[in-house]
């Protein structure tokens, strides 16, 4: 295998296998995940993977980096500052947030794609445990 | 850092967790025995003619060598004055139209307009390509706005390409000799109507994946025409008999009736305002 681009391809976090394995109770998920490999862990599973992950950093870098050199630096400065100050405003650690000012400033308000239809983390099944997620997001863990 | 009590919410969208569970079970059915999505294996074809456009379809959606329905609708309605036809993945094809169609009526509710085919091309091109031809759909968009008729069709990676006439799916090479022989500029209606049902007609003889009806919808300034179905198969089932039991078949043996007694424990009134 070719190892020289192989640096583009791997996921962002590498949990190394026996140390922090995925699944509930942390113990492996053999059943949904297959037995443990340093491959299955590096490389993503699917083509889409790792575009899908970052297409919304991706999109906002471009069109940043376009606003930038249209307009000058002010341009992409003011709007980070929003993006960031909308991003602060969330439900406590255990509850989904609308992201209702995220949505209004990127545009995607007035647009439906799949990210609306599928997975919708306000539909979500599962909830984390209330007194260990304030615990963690508040560094006492 | 993911610790096994916290939870942390999978992101909005598609989730690839069972990509490598998938792979593996494939891997154990020798001879790929794992179910295939349904497609469609389609003839479409669309003309632009004087007045508007005409889009054609045939109705057979088959799963592998099994027709899976006969009846199947591929012409979707997207606007208005926009219609698609679908080739490829049956679901994809679907939802594809379905999120396209849902955008445009955000998109006419803000601005009050009636879209342009261009905007739904360049939704679906941009929606197409980000997934890099996973969604297998082949489209023809066909319709009219303020600035004309127009035809386009785009492919599965993207690909757009804007022609007068054209045919897509498995029976698209029969289909498009008929429409190469037979089109002219600025045609009227009833030939245009004419030449796509030969072309339709033509793929369905030529090709195992196409069949049974013809579906036509005719587009234009004043309004939709949504002729379904246009031409039915000459090859249709005609049943003998009804197999329908008559009543009286099944024999009554004994019969008991228990009447449920019911009191009235709360009654409340509200007003109804009918001003």
């Amino acid at each position: 295998m070719n190892t020289r681009g192989l640096r583009s391809q791997l996921k962002d976090s590498i949990p190394v296998a026996g140390l922090c394995p995925q699944g509930q109770y942390g113990v492996q998920d053999t059943l949904r995940s297959g037995f443990t490999s340093a491959k299955n862990e590096l490389l993503p599973s699917h083509p889409l993977e790792l575009s899908e992950k970052n297409f919304q950093l991706n999109q906002d870098k471009m069109n940043f980096s376009t606003l930038r050199n249209i307009q000058g630096l002010h341009a992409p400065l003011k709007l980070q500052m929003e993006y960031r100050a909308a991003r602060q405003i969330q439900r406590l650690p255990f509850l989904p947030s609308s992201n209702l000012a995220l949505d209004t400033l990127r545009g995607s308000d007035e647009s439906i794609g799949f990210e609306d239809i599928l997975n919708d983390p306000a539909q979500s099944e599962m909830m984390g445990e209330p007194h260990m997620m304030v615990e963690y997001k508040l560094g006492l863990l | 850092m993911a610790l096994s009590n916290v939870l942390e919410t999978p992101a909005a969208g598609f989730n690839f967790d069972n990509v490598a569970r998938n792979a593996a079970l494939e891997g154990l059915f020798e001879g790929g025995q794992t179910p295939k999505p349904l497609k469609t294996g389609t003839t479409i074809a669309g003309v632009v003619f004087k007045d508007g456009v005409v889009l054609g379809a045939d109705t057979r959606a088959t799963s592998s060598e099994v027709v899976a329905d006969k009846m199947c609708a591929k012409i979707h309605y997207i606007a208005p004055n926009i219609y698609c036809c679908g080739a490829g993945t049956a679901a994809d094809t679907e939802k594809t139209t379905e999120l396209l169609s849902s955008n445009l009526t955000i998109f006419s509710m803000n601005s009050g307009r009636n879209p342009r085919v261009v905007m739904a091309v360049n939704i679906l091109q941009d929606m197409l390509y980000r997934y890099r031809g996973q969604i297998g759909a082949n489209l023809i968009l066909g319709g009219v706005d303020c600035t004309g008729n127009h035809l386009y069709t785009v492919g599965p990676y993207g690909s757009v390409n804007k022609v007068p006439y054209l045919a897509m799916g498995s029976g698209n090479l029969a289909a498009l000799g008929i429409l190469e022989d037979g089109f002219k500029p600025d045609m009227e209606l009833e030939k245009a109507k004419e030449l796509v049902r030969v072309a339709i007609h033509a793929g369905i003889m030529s090709d195992l994946g196409s069949g049974n009806n013809i579906d036509i919808c005719v587009i234009t300034r004043q309004g939709v025409d949504y002729i379904r179905p246009y031409q039915e198969s000459e090859y249709k089932d005609n049943r003998k008999m009804k197999y329908k039991y008559r009543p009286g078949t099944t024999p009554v043996l004994t019969e008991k009736v228990v009447s449920l007694k019911l009191e009235v424990v709360q009654e409340t009134v509200q007003q109804m305002d009918t001003a």
